[in-house]
């Protein structure tokens, strides 16, 4: 219990940092983003006095304020939800915002990184296995998938798969047409979505599955000449459960540990990607935000992201106590 | 003790296929018999390992078995052709017939799994009509044999020190009730003392279950003291082989000889292990050099 409640300090001091930080870092800018938000908003339409008042709250310049009170008024603002309102789709909340992509993201990359990753070390494990036989040769074929820039590869099967055969959309993460009025909970709607998806899952998995692979095929021939795998083999195990309990368990360790990682960035989405597919997810606002200096909708889409990855931290800290014994009790 | 064989080893050449190929061992010709343990002794690389390993058909790529028998007399009377061995046949004549204790005592066991969960492994490969209730029985019961609290059975390997883990192995080789146990440096990664402990039990589990034992080591005093019979290996053959009394009061050959000399005595002269019969060599060491 003591173990658990380390932790959880631990993490929340980290957050408390993170989201000070996001609140600083646009204050330590040189310019003046509240300054450049404004004219750009004012260049679209009339900007109402309070929205003014709202950004430079947010953003924290321009203003008599002391950059103390500055803080704590962002802290409540964020306990109550509001993180500002975008300037590229104005006047849109940033909440609302991130709450349409982040399921798109979250969906798609999500699933193709768990895909990619069960894909990586269950093939791994068999080639390490089978290592010095013709299986060997999957591991460069599956590193020069990853080793091409991955724009390439997307534009390539785009061209191929969905401009050439038609088999897949182009772009998009639904039917516009079909669905005007967006996303609605309907089998129709998410058939359309899945039939979207593929494509770019394919992508995404094509180009990270060879990764894990070759990291779980060496680590499987480096497990094999442990001596416990000798005394398996003395001890007359099934071949099958010395390969499951024995080597693949043990050779997975560090992948798993790496994984925690990369589903921490899943939130970040994939931005070449959602670029390449005009994908309605994180990564495609906030590639938005950043070219629009739409601070307010960049610190909202930072936040969440910091958010992401400190919880799937969390997660895989709790989680890989039962994976490994030897980590278990150690603070 | 019976003189009869429990297995036998005629002609057994191994080699590694490297370039160029090396014999690890050539032509040994071996019998154990029921209930006796016999040493092989030999220094690093002279292949008393490879020999093990080939006993039991552990070799892996690049060594390979080039000629040879290993006849396994069952207790039923059964003789089994180990060389013949494959697949399933071979799967379940390992650890039923013969066990293996190895040389890491740290790494022999898997760090992830506890001990009970190897232990049971052993059983619910070999005896799949044991019940959840008569496995854990076992269990315990072999923890006790080997003089380790039965509590400690859900602990993992990191929990235990190097002495428990070697000790989790022997009972580990003890739970089919083998008829020969294979020890190969079973005590080289522990200190003097535990080592003493350990051996004690493994002569006194030894008399107890009449298993016949292979135990290798380059500490050839050590053999003298546990082993009815003793093979001296140099670069693959078998140069001397006799019963210990006899290596201890005539080692024959130059190499025994060598062998014993190398020990110094608890009183610090060298060569004090051999007691009869001129050594030249031995009292030229003696003079030239300190006491160790």
């Amino acid at each position: 219990m003591k173990f658990y409640a380390r932790r959880i300090t631990i993490y929340l001091v980290t957050l408390w940092a993170t989201i000070s930080l996001n609140f600083l870092l646009p204050r330590l800018m040189p310019g003046d983003p509240a300054e450049i938000l404004i004219a750009k908003m004012q260049r679209a339409g009339e900007v109402s006095e309070t929205t003014i008042r709202n950004i430079r709250l947010i953003l924290g310049s321009g203003s008599d304020v002391p950059l103390w009170e500055q803080y704590l008024g962002y802290w409540g603002r964020l306990l109550h939800g509001d993180l500002g309102i975008s300037v590229t789709k104005y006047p849109t909340p940033v909440t609302e915002l991130i709450a349409n992509a982040l399921p798109w993201t979250l969906v798609l990359v999500g699933l193709s990184t768990v895909i990619a990753f069960v894909l990586g070390i269950g093939i791994g494990a068999w080639v390490g296995w089978r290592r010095g036989t013709w299986v060997d040769h999957l591991v460069p074929g599956t590193t020069v998938l990853q080793s091409i820039p991955y724009f390439w590869l997307a534009l390539i099967l785009v061209a191929v798969f969905a401009v050439n055969l038609r088999w897949f959309p182009i772009f998009g993460g639904y039917d516009v047409f079909a669905f005007p009025s967006g996303p609605e909970p309907t089998l129709a709607f998410l058939s359309d979505a899945i039939y979207h998806g593929i494509l770019p899952a394919i992508t995404i998995v094509l180009s990270s599955v060879g990764g894990w692979l070759f990291g779980m095929r060496n680590m499987m021939v480096a497990t094999l000449s442990e001596d416990y795998i000798i005394t398996a083999e003395a001890k007359g195990l099934r071949p099958g459960r010395i390969l499951r309990a024995y080597a693949s368990r043990n050779a997975a360790i560090p992948s798993i540990a790496g994984f925690s990682i990369t589903l921490g960035f899943v939130v970040a989405g994939s931005i070449v990607m959602e670029q390449v597919f005009t994908y309605p997810g994180v990564g495609k606002l906030m590639f938005q935000a950043v070219q629009n200096n739409d601070y307010a909708l960049m610190q909202g889409v930072f936040l969440v992201i910091t958010i992401t990855v400190l919880a799937a931290n969390f997660l895989m800290d709790l989680v890989y106590g039962f994976i490994d014994p030897r980590a278990r009790h150690n603070a | 003790m019976s003189a009869e064989p429990v297995l036998t080893a005629t002609d057994v050449s191994i080699e590694y296929l490297v370039d160029p190929p090396v014999e690890a061992v050539k032509n040994v010709s071996l019998t154990l018999h029921r209930g006796e343990i016999l040493g092989l002794a030999g220094e690093s690389g002279c292949g008393k390992s490879t020999l093990a390993y080939g006993l039991n058909r552990l070799l892996k790529p690049p060594a390979m078995m080039s000629s040879g028998e290993v006849v396994f007399h069952d207790r039923d009377g059964h003789d089994i052709d180990v060389v013949g061995l494959d697949g399933e046949h071979l799967r379940a004549f390992r650890w039923d017939k013969v066990s293996m204790v190895f040389q890491g005592a740290m790494n022999s066991l898997n760090p992830v799994l506890s001990v009970k969960e190897q232990l049971d492994d052993v059983f619910r490969t070999h005896r799949p009509k044991m019940r959840r209730r008569e496995r854990l029985e076992r269990s315990r019961e072999l923890l006790e044999l080997v003089g380790v609290d039965p509590d400690r059975l859900t602990s993992f390997p990191h929990e235990l020190s190097g002495g428990m883990r070697q000790r989790m192995m022997i009972a580990m080789a003890l739970a089919l009730d083998p008829q020969v146990m294979i020890m190969d440096e079973p005590t080289t990664a522990l200190d003097v003392v535990v080592q003493r402990g350990i051996i004690r039990e493994i002569m006194r589990l030894r008399e107890r279950l009449g298993f016949a034992v292979i135990f290798i080591t380059h500490d050839l005093p050590l053999l003298i003291e546990i082993s009815d019979r003793i093979a001296v290996m140099l670069r693959g053959e078998i140069v001397e082989l006799g019963t210990a009394d006899d290596i201890y009061r005539n080692a024959r050959h130059d190499y025994t000889k060598k062998l014993l000399e190398s020990f110094p005595s608890l009183r610090g002269d060298r060569g004090d292990f051999i007691r009869t019969g001129a050594m030249p060599v031995a009292s030229a060491l003696t003079t030239s050099t300190e006491a160790v």
